[in-house]
């Protein structure tokens, strides 16, 4: 049972390591790109979705923030689908594997603090103390705020991985108990029905893609404008 | 399948035909007609490149194309993945012994 439940986040290899690269680049090829005004379905809907998306992201952003626009609109898109591709029976999901969300998160967390102390360094800095503590607590809360500044990348890519990791196991026990429960006891529809509502839910694993890229517009406006 | 040069999105782009189809190879050719492809990685990418405007012309870039053009691509993904986790799968048969 032990070694069932985890064999689905190893990694695939054909005869080395590589299958997993083969599945990143799946994604692509669901997103066509043309170079006419009006398109197929698929296009017409997939630009309706990102147009809202960008909008609703970088509104809040002055000119120099926008010019990450195109960086955060694919990060949320690449997540977005990969996380959703994962949902099909026995698919495999990057997002799940903490060195692919940590090489995701470090260096785009690294690029909005280096912007941040090339621009404004004294901005930059006055983040480590906030505005009316009292006097004698200042060196504890300096110490405190560089922490929580550098524990920022761990946590983007922890989160993501771990709720991601969490969603899939939990929908691999419940249906393994739903197949052991059918024999035994037929009222076992409720165990069934928790499926069909962790299922929706878990399409909420879309909402984690809000919550990874909101997070880094946040920390992204911060340094740039405050 | 006509071997073709350059961007191969739709039948207006003129490309010359090199060789015969696979359908129209007789039989006792069919070990000379392999190896006169293209194997190089310009090649592979440039059949990887066919296939996939093949398969995007006919379901997708179509006035009413449906939701099966990307269900069908979903389904062979899934068939894919679950060709790659059966080593794992198969000790879960209802079996006495395994």
């Amino acid at each position: 049972m032990n070694e069932n439940l985890f064999a689905s986040f190893i990694a695939p290899t054909i005869l080395g390591l590589p299958a997993a690269v083969l599945i990143i680049l799946f994604p692509p090829l669901l997103i066509p790109t043309s170079k006419y005004l009006i398109n197929n379905r698929l296009t017409t809907t997939q630009q309706w979705l990102i147009k809202l998306t960008s909008k609703q992201m970088m509104t809040m952003h002055n000119t120099k923030g926008r010019t990450w626009s195109l960086m955060l609109v694919s990060l949320i898109i690449f997540i977005a689908t990969t996380n959703l591709l994962g949902l099909l029976p026995h698919s495999f999901t990057p997002t799940t594997q903490l060195s692919m969300n940590l090489a995701m998160a470090i260096p785009l967390w690294a690029g909005t603090v280096i912007m941040g102390f090339r621009s404004k360094i004294k901005n930059a800095l006055a983040h480590f103390l906030p505005q009316g503590t009292p006097t004698p607590l200042i060196p504890m809360l300096v110490i405190i705020e560089t922490i929580s500044l550098l524990i920022q990348p761990m946590a983007l890519a922890v989160r993501l991985t771990a709720n991601i990791t969490a969603g899939h196991l939990l929908m691999h026990l419940i249906g393994s108990a739903t197949l052991a429960m059918s024999t035994i006891n037929l009222p076992s529809t409720l165990i069934i029905f928790t499926i069909l509502i962790l299922l929706t839910i878990l399409e909420i694993a879309v909402a984690l893609i809000q919550a990874y890229v909101f997070t880094l517009l946040v920390s992204l406006y911060l340094h740039d404008n405050t | 399948m006509a071997s073709v040069v350059g961007i191969f999105s739709h039948s207006s782009v003129s490309v010359p035909v090199k060789d015969k189809k696979l359908l129209e190879v007789k039989l006792g050719e069919l070990p000379s007609w392999i190896l006169m492809r293209d194997f190089s990685p310009s090649g592979i990418f440039g059949a990887f490149q066919r296939g996939y405007y093949r398969y995007y012309n006919k379901y997708i870039n179509v006035k009413k194309g449906s939701i099966s053009g990307i269900t069908m691509v979903l389904a062979c993904y899934v068939l894919f993945s679950y060709s790659f986790s059966y080593k794992h799968l198969k000790h879960e048969r209802l079996r006495k012994y395994h």
